[in-house]
């Protein structure tokens, strides 16, 4: 599953075992950054992870109220709803009810007619609304999305990966660290050369937080909504709250993951697109020049 | 290959997926061998929710959890002409019937199912579209019916016929004898405490704790012993699978 270079291994040179190799690479060099693994589980999920989203959109269309508990159903009380009424689309979240006409519950479907649905065409899988087409979809890429975290955990416990990548340091726990770190990124400074090679501290929390946190949370949530799950796991179904705040939950983790892909997407823009691109589908990656120039290798 | 190249390869990838993603889906998903690729995760759902579930029991609830108000859903009434003429009566001429691959084929009326040994319980009711209801149901359980008709061994599901239809297509449901036999598998005839309602199923409906709504057959005339599915009007097993594409396992 995964090839044998380590993030940082240069083409191999030959020099002596020491803890500061000589040969650390500099800013410009093309190093391998991310195993096969990594590569591969990320390609995957862009595929299930979105296919997951926009046909659990349509199936949330469906019936488009959240609730909080065992039961839920029309007569009972919404956190959450999306609808249309006298013409104008809204979100209601609680009592406050914001006015959404044209994206959320009401809106042009791709002929140009007016749609009473909560999300509309472009964001859901089917485009038209179909919940029986959607759950196709929905019920076969969930297993996409469950084996290949299963995988993916098990290849990058074996590998290495969680403990080297991952694993946040006692160091980098400390808040100044964390703070020198929220700096950086607030003025778009993003490390070079060597340095540029490991995570840093809030890159290693937003992927710990997807890893073990959302993914799983999304993937469990999901599986609560079977009512045989339900017989078969109902401590975890009481662990969620009940069956309406399990689909809460779902629907939360969902657009948690979309709100990582989002930012995740825009570093990638201001880190360099091109390179980091490349890196995530060839595994090569050019670390970025240091600010002053040095003598080149 | 260049840096150019690959490059272009790669952005030309991007924008291309993107794109696809939009407007591809749903042309994929006309593709027979697509879409039923797809619609196999159904039977390994089926494989592997028995490997996990086994008997276990649905979540039963208590009377304080139940809703407050237990919503109807699909139709609220029945069009059968025998069953418009038991409904003019409280159903006192109503008797289910029990047939197919049976030894004793059998016709039960109401007071026959009332006085038999009932089982009383607080389940949740899931829709296929999201919502859930907390509700009492009382009825025989439908292992003790099968066992006095004597299920053949060749017979692997049972058809309920309803009295309700779309259209010209009759409301048909079928579970198979795993689900059959369930402890929870009942024909309730009272719903929190009193007779069903026309708008719940009246007389008689099923529930199958672990699966969802639409296996819940409301208004059940017949039970029908079968070998297969095939040959009988679609052939999936219900109207929905029939009509709508929904799948016959309804565990998920």
């Amino acid at each position: 599953m995964h090839d044998a270079s380590e993030p940082a291994q240069l083409p191999p040179v030959p020099e002596p075992a020491s803890t500061m190799p000589k040969a650390t690479p500099h800013g410009g060099d093309l190093v391998k950054r991310h195993r096969l693994s990594t590569r591969l589980w990320h390609w995957l999920n862009v595929v299930s992870v979105t296919v997951m989203l926009m046909s659990g959109l349509m199936i949330f269309n469906a019936h488009p109220r959240l609730y909080w508990g065992k039961f839920g159903a029309n007569p009972d009380y919404s956190w959450l709803q999306i609808g249309a009424h006298g013409g104008n689309g809204f979100l209601r979240l609680g009592n406050l009810e914001i006015p959404t006409t044209g994206l959320l519950g009401l809106s042009s479907d791709r002929h140009g007619a007016l749609q009473n649905v909560a999300f509309p065409w472009w964001m859901t899988i089917p485009s038209d609304y179909s919940l029986a087409d959607a759950r196709i979809w929905h019920l076969a890429f969930a297993w996409l999305l469950a084996l290949g975290l299963l995988g993916y955990l098990l290849v990058s416990l074996v590998n290495g990966h969680v403990r080297r990548d991952i694993h946040i340091t006692a160091h980098e726990w400390r808040p100044a660290h964390i703070w020198a770190d929220i700096k950086d990124h607030a003025r778009l400074r993003f490390p070079t050369g060597v340095a540029a090679l490991r995570y840093n501290v809030l890159q290693k929390l937003a992927y710990a937080a997807v890893l073990f946190g959302l993914i799983p949370l999304v993937i469990l949530t999901g599986l609560m909504m079977s009512p045989d799950l339900n017989a078969a796991l109902s401590w975890l179904l009481n662990l969620f709250g009940g069956r309406q705040s399990a689909r809460s939950l779902h629907f939360l983790a969902a657009w948690g993951l979309v709100g990582f892909c989002f930012v995740h997407i825009a570093m990638v823009i201001l880190a360099g697109p091109v390179n980091e691109v490349r890196s995530i589908v060839t595994g090569w990656y050019r670390l970025p020049r240091e600010p002053v120039t040095e003598d080149a290798p | 290959m260049t840096l150019i190249t690959r490059r272009g390869i790669i952005m030309t990838g991007a924008l291309g997926a993107g794109g696809a993603m939009l407007s591809g889906c749903d042309k994929l998903f006309a593709v027979p061998s697509f879409k039923q690729t797809l619609q196999g995760a159904e039977g390994l759902h089926l494989a592997s929710q028995r490997l996990l579930t086994g008997g276990a029991l649905a979540p039963e609830f208590t009377a304080q959890q139940m809703s407050p108000n237990f919503r109807t859903n699909g139709n609220t009434t029945a069009q059968d002409q025998t069953w418009l003429a038991q409904s003019k009566n409280q159903f006192a001429d109503y008797a289910l019937k029990i047939d197919g691959l049976v030894r004793r084929p059998l016709s039960l009326p109401l007071s026959a199912l009332k006085t038999m040994p009932q089982r009383r319980q607080i389940t949740r009711h899931d829709c296929v579209e999201g919502w859930s209801a907390i509700g009492m149901w009382q009825g025989p359980q439908l292992g003790t019916l099968l066992r006095n008709a004597g299920v053949l061994p060749q017979a692997r599901y049972l058809v309920f016929h309803c009295a309700d239809n779309f259209g010209a297509n009759p409301y048909y449901e079928s579970i198979d004898l795993t689900d059959a036999f369930h402890p929870q598998t009942i024909l309730a005839w009272q719903m929190n405490g009193q007779p069903l309602t026309i708008g719940h199923g009246a007389p008689l409906r099923l529930r199958v704790e672990r699966q969802l709504g639409y296996k819940q057959a409301k208004y059940i005339m017949r039970i029908e012993a079968r070998a297969n599915l095939a040959g009988l009007y679609g052939g999936k097993g219900g109207y929905w699978e029939d009509n709508a594409g929904y799948q016959w396992y309804a565990g998920i």
